[in-house]
């Protein structure tokens, strides 16, 4: 049985005059144990879905099932069960760290200590301060806080909304690698992001722009669909390169990546020359390659 | 229950770390209830007045001293000219203008009759009113007293006159503290109950952490309930420190029991939580729900027969301060304090207050249903 199904879920806002898709007839699944990215960039309507799944918002139409139990009809039994992590963060700025970890502990009938095995790598970091308010922490910390509290029930599943969006290179890393550790604890595990470069570090990602999923995939799956050569070049003027690479037969799509432009050829086609001056290599095309393809196609 | 006295525990431990609240629980209602009613005075003092006085007699003279006598007016100008009291008037330095004609003491001597003209500025329309009313009284006293003078008492009087005395039940010295305190009181009471409950219930919205709550498996009830039992009984310590005030420095003690007024409190509370319950259901900000309960506080206080006496209402109005719960309060405070009235007097407040806490508590449920 999936963790987590969904099932042609739509879910639009505004009145008659100004409706806005957020999502548009949506269907996927999650496997128990899995790490599941939704990646897309911001409106996509990741955080709508998420607030479908975790009872927080009721879909128009479609019907979604989380371990096992209807989120309408049974929204009780997933409250009691699934771990939420928002986008902002929404603990009490004026208890302490220990406080919230022991009051969301006590509202789902626990304690700290019996599920303290679950958080205890990342509690540690933050226990040095734990008398500290919850809204004198830095970023990073309150985040850990926030994760300790969204697991403390030991949830069967856990969403987590954009964790690592205004957060530094260092404790993103490091954070992923937290999530890697609750896997093997066998937590199943949604996680949405703007950050196409996550993706690599997901079981299996979907790729949602614009309340429509583009593709559904392991990274490496998603990548190799990609089926057409690649090429990153570089010259001097970059704006006029830009303008010539779009202008030559054979090229696809053209468009900044970097320090370099990233050139699509068209389906078929092995190479092609370069403009001179310039210096080319192929490359292997990454997630962002893959999702901007698929925006464009679907555009 | 068990997940009631966490929300509890939960919710003391927040009110109590905040010093704005505490400040605002403890220290303002002692220093409002020790201002207000020593400054909210209903008698009016200090008239300005001026006099244009064209007779210079020895009546008018008396005439001026007996006014002059009674406390309320202060002389700010005495001349014999209308036009130069008019321009005190218009420097807003005098308040009323007392013109006393030519002749005045021979005509009163001669024709038993004169006319005096007092010229009222209505800026300040209570202060006129009152002070011309008073002039008015002071002046007949006086002419009673003139005419004392002239009339030859026969054995019998030929003229029925009728004295009329006047004693002021339950408050004998018209001491116009014991008929405010209580009702500031109320209205402290009331103030606390309604904008600390909604701000609070609101600040978890802007704040985020009601959908953290949300997805626990928190009910509905366990988190309304969290949200009121603290406030109920931070109403009721205010209430008691309100009391000791009262008594400690204006030596109020109510004549009826405390138990009626507490029994009261316990029910008005409940009604002013749920429309406080009610306000945060609508309001999406902590400025909304201060802008809402600030425009709702304004009707109850001026609206509550605390500054203005219901009865002297017009009739649509009287209508309107019956869906007041402040009005009841005030009334039924007034009536244990001074008159010492017992459960079974206030019945009916009690139970339109009753009927106010379940209508407003049941609202403000539905609403909060259906918007989350």
């Amino acid at each position: 049985m999936p963790a987590v199904t969904v099932d042609h879920i739509t879910k639009t806002y505004g009145t008659k005059k100004s409706i806005v898709t957020a999502l548009d007839d949506v269907s996927f699944h999650v496997e128990q144990g899995e790490l599941f990215g939704i990646i897309g960039p911001d409106g996509a309507g990741k955080t709508s879905l998420f607030r479908i799944l975790t009872t927080l918002l009721l879909a128009d139409k479609g019907n979604a099932v989380v371990d096992g139990n209807d989120v309408v009809k049974d929204y009780r039994s997933i409250r009691n069960k699934v771990g939420y992590m928002p986008g902002k963060f929404s603990l009490y700025p004026d208890l302490s760290i220990e406080e919230n970890l022991a009051f969301f502990a006590t509202i789902f009938n626990t304690t700290v200590s019996e599920n303290y095995h679950l958080i205890k790598d990342i509690y540690e970091q933050i226990a040095p301060f734990k008398d500290r308010r919850a809204g004198k922490l830095s970023g990073g910390m309150k985040q850990k806080l926030a994760l300790c509290c969204a697991l403390i029930h030991k949830p069967t599943v856990l969403f987590l909304d954009e964790p690592t969006t205004g957060v530094d290179a260092v404790s993103r890393k490091e954070f992923w690698i937290m999530l890697k550790g609750l896997k093997q604890q066998g937590i199943t595990i949604l996680v949405s992001t703007p950050y196409m470069d996550e993706a690599s570090r997901c079981d299996r990602v979907a790729l949602i722009q614009g309340g429509k999923i583009l593709q559904i995939n392991t990274p490496e799956g998603i990548t190799q669909q990609f089926g057409r050569k690649l090429f990153a070049v570089k010259s001097a003027n970059m704006l006029d390169l830009l303008h010539q690479l779009k202008s030559i037969n054979g090229v696809q799509d053209a468009y900044p990546f970097g320090e370099f432009h990233h050139v699509v050829l068209k389906e078929g086609v092995d190479n092609i020359t370069m403009p001179p001056n310039t210096v080319s290599k192929e490359v292997k095309p990454d997630i962002e390659d893959c999702f901007i393809a698929l925006m464009k196609n679907n555009g | 229950m068990r997940t009631l006295k966490f929300i509890l525990q939960k919710e003391f431990r927040q009110i109590f770390r905040d010093p704005a609240i505490i400040r605002m629980i403890f220290l303002l209602p002692v220093i409002q209830l020790i201002i207000l009613p020593m400054a909210a005075d209903y008698e009016i003092k200090n008239i300005q007045l001026a006099v244009a006085d064209h007779d210079h007699s020895t009546y008018s003279r008396q005439l001026i001293n007996k006014i002059t006598a009674s406390g309320y007016f202060k002389l700010v100008d005495y001349g014999n000219s209308y036009r130069q009291s008019f321009g005190e008037i218009e420097k807003d330095r005098a308040d009323l203008i007392l013109e006393i004609p030519q002749q005045f003491e021979k005509q009163l001597v001669r024709e038993d009759a004169s006319t005096l003209f007092i010229a009222v500025n209505a800026i300040n329309g209570v202060k006129g009113g009152l002070g011309s009313a008073y002039l008015r009284s002071i002046i007949q006293d006086y002419n009673r007293e003139v005419r004392m003078q002239w009339i030859q008492f026969p054995k019998f009087s030929p003229e029925p006159t009728i004295e009329i005395t006047s004693s002021n039940w339950f408050n004998p010295l018209m001491n116009y503290k014991f008929f405010m305190v209580p009702g500031i009181l109320v209205l402290l009471l009331t103030m606390i109950g309604v904008n600390l409950t909604a701000i609070n219930i609101v600040r978890e919205k802007e704040i985020g952490t009601i959908e953290q709550i949300n997805v626990t498996p928190i009910k509905k009830y366990h988190f309304i309930l969290g949200k009121l039992i603290p406030f109920w009984i931070l109403g009721l310590v205010v209430m008691t420190l309100g009391f000791v005030v009262a008594r400690v420095v204006y030596g109020i003690i109510p004549v009826g029991s405390f138990a009626t007024i507490y029994i009261f409190a316990a029910v008005y509370l409940l009604a002013v939580l749920g429309l406080g319950l009610l306000i945060s259901t609508y309001a999406a900000t902590q400025q909304q729900s201060m802008l809402i309960s600030f425009f709702i506080m304004m009707i109850f206080i001026l609206m509550g027969g605390l500054y203005t006496s219901i009865d002297s209402m017009p009739e649509w109005a009287q209508w309107i301060t019956r869906f007041n719960p402040v009005s009841y309060f005030i009334e039924v405070m007034r009536m244990v304090v001074l008159k010492g009235s017992g459960l079974a007097d206030i019945k009916q407040q009690l139970l339109i207050i009753s009927g106010f806490a379940v209508v407003l508590n049941a609202w403000a449920i539905y609403s909060y249903r259906k918007r989350s």
